[in-house]
């Protein structure tokens, strides 16, 4: 920002109001939390509402928000691939096939269930690797948090890091997961009443969808593409030249739609987690199918204001204009730019809580995941084994603090070392992409054998990381976009384009070596212990007492509809 | 879990709204100051929005109370 915001009371009102609910909602909760699974599992008693809405809303974190505003800038409507083939076939996927086998199950953590199914050491991998992941993804937030109160309010870096570390820690300690699921709710329709009225009055500004099309059909033109390739999602999928994505329609359907977001939202214990709280099966596997309904229409509320942003600053006249960094626009404002051009004094200070109450919903929700994970997965499978239930919810409390303390650790990191964060999430996503093959086979396949999970995940991993550095990005100028082993195979047209396809890669990988490897093993569980963790040993779910249109299957057809019919309005 | 997340969430948005509601009667006439947003009141309509949703889920979560005290009686 080239300058902060001027801000009056009635701003700073507001955000202190919503920091003593914050603090209130955990204080509340505080005299629930008897055992260490009312604190890291929410004692599995929320309504599916509620944990439908924080299913979504964990993942709406402020990094979410502001980076599809810069992705609708940046590309136009195309970004709504993310959410209508990237995001809810899966959220489906894992409500009707594979909640039951989650629920139902012992498990009390994803890592788990690849224990009870798979073996230890498949268990240990994950848990570990989970564990620094969801650490460093909350040290991001911090950080990126603390730059933006720095930059828009003019606060002190450490001050503001020392602040939101400081509220998040006392309201997860006091309320675990309840807490972190409660916040989440909060923000989410925090997150639409700030930034409804922002959409409307940008719209009105524009001339409407009408306007929007005519703007960005020029914009589309200057940038070499044909009319309406930022303004049509699927028509110009044809090929990876032909739209800004850089992504042709394989990538998009495979790398993004099957593997990345089924990884993603099927088998990452920061959304499972929350689908796991429910109090009943079928709530829980109504969980995903209630986050899907908001999540198709966020588009409207986070990708619009970036096409609508980049449309105005290819308009002189418009008197907005997003800032140049380097040679590009910086489309990283766009939210904040956006805000502070159309909000007075007061709505401003609606939309910053609204923005703050995301970062750190954001924070408290990778830290009650790696709680939980710490907790069970770790502490109780490798260093602490039988103990009483109080000791093991005094761990996950004084989990919190370490976590939080280690989150702020890794903010400093990133705010020193931008490049080894590149590295870092680099090197999950190598970690991330074959990881769903490994929960395929697991749950419909009763060969698959602890070996060939294990060796296949390790060699999906590694075959992720040897297509990264095979391949580049057009345009790469440093050894963390590709490239690094000297050879270079193929280069792609776009950053995305190569992390579709190294996800394909990795993906076949995986689902490939673990059933050869499987073959080759002995299967060392029995039938008996594979009951209810994969498809074929498990008695089919009776839904009596479900009236049809109480049943997750109606729920999901209405869901998968709707989405349909979004994907052909802006075909 | 004990507490009804509707109760908090409904309080929050109605205080907020109800502040942002005087605050846009109070600078409606500052023309300048909502020159920004086109001309529109958006404190006001943002504030009157938050009143209503704080208010509906205010409602709801006191109906429920209800019926579990009388569920309780029962």
């Amino acid at each position: 920002m080239e300058q902060s915001f001027d801000l009056g009371w009635i701003d700073y009102s507001i955000m202190l109001i919503y920091f003593i609910f914050v603090l209130g909602i955990g204080w509340t909760l505080k005299k629930y939390m008897k055992s260490s699974t009312d604190f890291l599992e929410a004692g599995r008693s929320l309504p599916a509402w509620i944990t439908g809405l924080a299913f979504i809303a964990t993942n709406l974190g402020a990094l979410e928000v502001m980076g599809m505003a810069a992705s609708g800038a940046k590309y136009g409507i195309a970004t709504v691939h993310f959410y209508w083939i990237g995001a809810i076939p899966a959220m489906i996927f894992l409500a009707i096939f594979m909640m039951p086998f989650y629920y139902n199950s012992k498990a009390r953590s994803v890592p788990e269930y690849l224990k009870l199914r798979f073996d230890e050491k498949t268990r240990g991998f994950n848990a570990v690797t989970f564990a620094v992941m969801t650490i460093f993804a909350s040290g991001i937030s911090m950080y990126a948090l603390a730059m933006l109160m720095e930059t828009l309010l003019g606060w002190d870096f450490n001050f503001s890091l020392f602040i939101s570390a400081v509220i998040v820690l006392v309201y997860v300690y006091l309320g675990g997961l309840t807490s972190a699921i409660y916040n989440e709710v909060l923000q989410f329709f925090l997150i639409v009443v700030g930034f409804l009225p922002l959409v409307i009055i940008a719209l009105i500004h524009i001339g409407g969808w009408e306007g929007l099309k005519t703007s960005l059909d020029v914009v589309a033109v200057n940038n070499g593409f044909e009319a309406g390739a930022y303004t049509e999602s699927w028509r110009h999928m044809g090929s990876p030249e032909s739209n800004p994505l850089g992504v042709g329609i394989m990538g998009v359907v495979v790398g993004l739609g099957f593997v990345l977001s089924f990884g993603y939202w099927c088998t990452n214990f920061l959304v499972v987690q929350r689908a796991m709280a429910a109090d009943s099966i079928s709530a829980a596997r109504k969980t995903p199918l209630i986050g899907a309904i908001p999540k198709m229409f966020i588009p409207f509320l986070v990708i619009l204001p970036g096409m609508i942003a980049i449309a105005l600053t290819s308009d002189p006249d418009s008197g907005f204009a997003l800032p140049i960094k380097g040679e590009a626009y910086d489309f990283d404002k766009t939210i904040p730019m956006m805000l502070g051009h159309y909000f007075p004094t007061g709505v401003l200070g609606l939309g910053l809580t609204a923005l703050i109450a995301s970062f750190m919903s954001g924070m408290a929700g990778n830290v009650t995941a790696f709680n939980t994970v710490f907790t069970y997965d770790i502490y109780q499978a490798y260093i602490n084994k039988s103990k009483s239930d109080k000791h093991y919810l005094r761990v996950g409390q004084l989990t919190t603090i370490f976590g939080i303390l280690v989150s702020i650790l890794a903010a400093y990191v990133a705010s020193l070392f931008n490049n080894l964060m590149d590295f870092l999430q680099l090197v999950f996503a190598f970690i991330n992409a074959p990881l769903f093959a490994t929960f395929l086979l697991g749950m419909f396949w009763k060969r698959g054998t602890g070996h060939g999970a294990f060796f296949g995940l390790l060699s999906g991993t590694a075959a992720a990381a040897l297509h990264h550095g095979l391949t580049i990005p057009a345009g790469a100028m440093t050894l963390v976009k590709g490239g690094w082993l000297g050879t270079i195979v193929h280069t792609y047209p776009s950053e995305m384009a190569q992390n579709f396809w190294t996800a394909i890669y990795a993906f076949i990988t995986c689902f490939v070596l673990t059933m050869v490897i499987s073959s080759l093993t002995k299967q060392l569980k029995t039938d008996d212990q594979l009951k209810g963790l994969v498809y074929s040993l498990t008695p089919k779910e009776k839904e009596e007492g479900l009236k049809w249109h109480e049943k997750p299957v109606t729920l999901a057809i209405i869901v998968g509809i709707i989405s349909i019919i979004l994907s052909i309005l802006f075909w | 879990m004990g507490l009804d997340i509707r109760y908090p969430i409904g309080f929050l948005f109605s205080i907020i709204g109800i502040m942002l509601t005087i605050f846009g009667l109070i600078t409606g006439s500052n023309a300048e100051m909502y020159h920004r947003s086109l001309d529109i009141n958006i404190n006001l309509w943002t504030g009157l929005g938050m009143v209503i949703f704080g208010g509906f889920m205010l409602v709801f979560a006191y109906r429920t109370t209800k019926k579990k005290a009388r569920k309780k009686k029962e």
